[in-house]
């Protein structure tokens, strides 16, 4: 396995100068961890941590229809109102997940959409090809910007001396900034199930920001941690709990479908589901005995297979914790058995998130 | 007492120590910190027959699941308890108290196959 060509962030040399233990992301060389994954996640539970999430996209949709083009392509409402942001779904004419992405107000007439890493060149693509009946520019802007994610408890009050007013900033929203000399965003969001904000900036600029945090003590965190906070937080990872071929329902994200909105792709396809009902659903799952699930472990109730875990992982908090495609037939609480390296641990179905957070 | 320096190891990062017939065997210090945070072990079965080189036993960190081969052939006679309450251990004390099972050596040439500690250390470039 050669790491040389992978694609680096601005923060890979700070990365690597924290301790991070380097590895190919999705084509991207990023940290899966400092010092410990579990010393990670507390830190970002009880403190404040900041991730290198340089590697997501940044895309710009300007002009007369920029809200429009949204939110034909979007299964959400987006918020028109400069400042306001809208996590949504960008799904097919079959309903199928795209990509999941937040679209932030700058102006009624320019957007900034915030997309996922694996996912940037395809949805570019899928915004191009459906902007020609739209008065819209389209800019792939990812190359261009760094960012970091900083979450926590502690977390404001980290960012306080770098972003003034940042305590002030409501949930979901953007503002735009000056950082280190160069036009920055940040946004109070994340993808941990803590408070916190999302620092956008230069190249040059980020690793600025970089150094600041770790000087006010903030702890570097890596991807092994960042998919332990969100899977407790509940948060779906697209690519991995959703494959291309499940819906917004299926991915028990129906409240980011608005069937009430005059039009927007995929709209009959999901409109159909609804009526229809659901077989199956993405489903947390706790496990009763002792293990670790993952990803690709089969569900059982009284022998039976009823379904596939996408997600699992150890969680300092629950244990083993997980989630999967299921019968929509199980219950809250249901006894089941999930089959890792071929013994089958007692397990029951509960609601997600597993982490009640305080955000 | 098993120590780095009088243990012998597989390429597949298996350390085993000798006494009599009985071999304790363990992880290397540079597989756990491979593996990171240690949070469960699925050890084998006391009784179990094992053959060297054969899949015994999995240990599983927040991010991965390792699979851990037995060193030597015979039947596995002890496992470590400790580790069933505090499977960590064998990040802080990988060749000491955080052995992980033992086994009654049926081939005394599997021992004599594995790598001295010298050996082993060019196989991971140190």
């Amino acid at each position: 396995m050669t790491l040389d060509n992978l694609k680096k962030t601005p923060l890979c040399a700070a990365c690597e100068a924290a301790g991070g233990k380097m590895v190919d992301f999705h084509g991207w060389l990023l940290p899966v961890q400092f010092e410990s994954i579990i010393a990670e996640h507390k830190a970002v539970r009880e403190g404040a941590g900041m991730f290198d999430v340089s590697h997501m996209g940044q895309v710009f949709v300007e002009g007369k229809d920029a809200w429009a083009f949204l939110q034909y392509v979007n299964t959400n409402n987006i918020k028109n109102t400069p400042g306001a942001g809208t996590y949504s779904h960008i799904v097919n004419e079959q309903g199928c997940i795209i990509d999941d992405a937040i679209s932030f107000c700058l102006t009624p007439e320019k957007f900034l959409v915030v997309v996922n890493a694996a996912c940037i060149d395809t949805d570019v693509a899928w915004f191009e090809k459906h902007a020609a009946s739209f008065d819209v520019k389209i800019t792939n802007d990812s190359a261009r910007w760094g960012m970091i994610a900083l979450q926590g408890p502690s977390a404001i009050e980290k960012a306080a001396a770098l972003i003034p007013g940042v305590a002030d900033m409501a949930r979901f929203t953007i503002q735009g900034m000056e950082l280190f000399g160069a036009k920055g965003y940040v946004t109070r969001t994340g993808y941990t199930g803590e408070d916190g904000v999302e620092i956008m900036a230069s190249p040059e600029a980020i690793v600025k920001v970089w150094d600041a945090l770790l000087k006010a003590g903030v702890k570097p965190c890596g991807l092994g941690a960042r998919d332990v906070l969100r899977l407790e937080a509940g948060y779906l990872l697209n690519g991995t709990d959703a494959d291309g071929s499940q819906t917004p329902y299926e991915a028990a994200c129906g409240w980011v479908v608005k069937l009430g909105k005059e039009n927007f792709i995929g709209k009959a396809a999901l409109e159909a589901q609804k009526a229809a009902g659901l077989k199956r659903r993405l489903t947390g799952f706790v496990l009763t005995g002792a293990g670790v699930p993952r990803g690709g472990c089969k569900v059982f109730k009284n022998g039976t297979e009823v379904g596939t875990l996408t997600s699992g992982t150890y969680s300092p908090l629950f244990k083993g914790i997980a989630v999967g495609y299921a019968d929509t037939a199980l219950e809250e609480g249901e006894a089941v058995e999930i089959e890792v390296h071929g013994r089958r641990i007692a397990a029951k179905k509960v609601k997600t998130p597993f982490y009640k957070n305080r955000v | 007492m098993h120590t780095a320096e009088n243990s012998k190891y597989a390429k597949t990062h298996e350390w085993a120590h000798m006494d009599g017939d009985i071999a304790t065997v363990g992880i290397s210090d540079h597989a756990q910190q491979e593996i990171g945070d240690i949070v469960f072990i699925d050890l084998p079965q006391v009784g179990q027959q094992v053959s060297a080189g054969q899949n015994c036993c999995v240990i599983e960190s927040v991010k991965s699941a390792s699979e851990i081969y037995a060193p030597v052939s015979g039947e596995v006679v002890e496992v470590n308890e400790a580790l069933k309450t505090d499977p960590a251990l064998v990040n802080r004390e990988a060749h000491g108290n955080g052995w992980l099972f033992k086994i009654k050596s049926s081939a005394p040439a599997d021992y004599e196959a594995l790598m001295d500690l010298s050996a082993y250390k060019q196989t991971i470039g140190q």
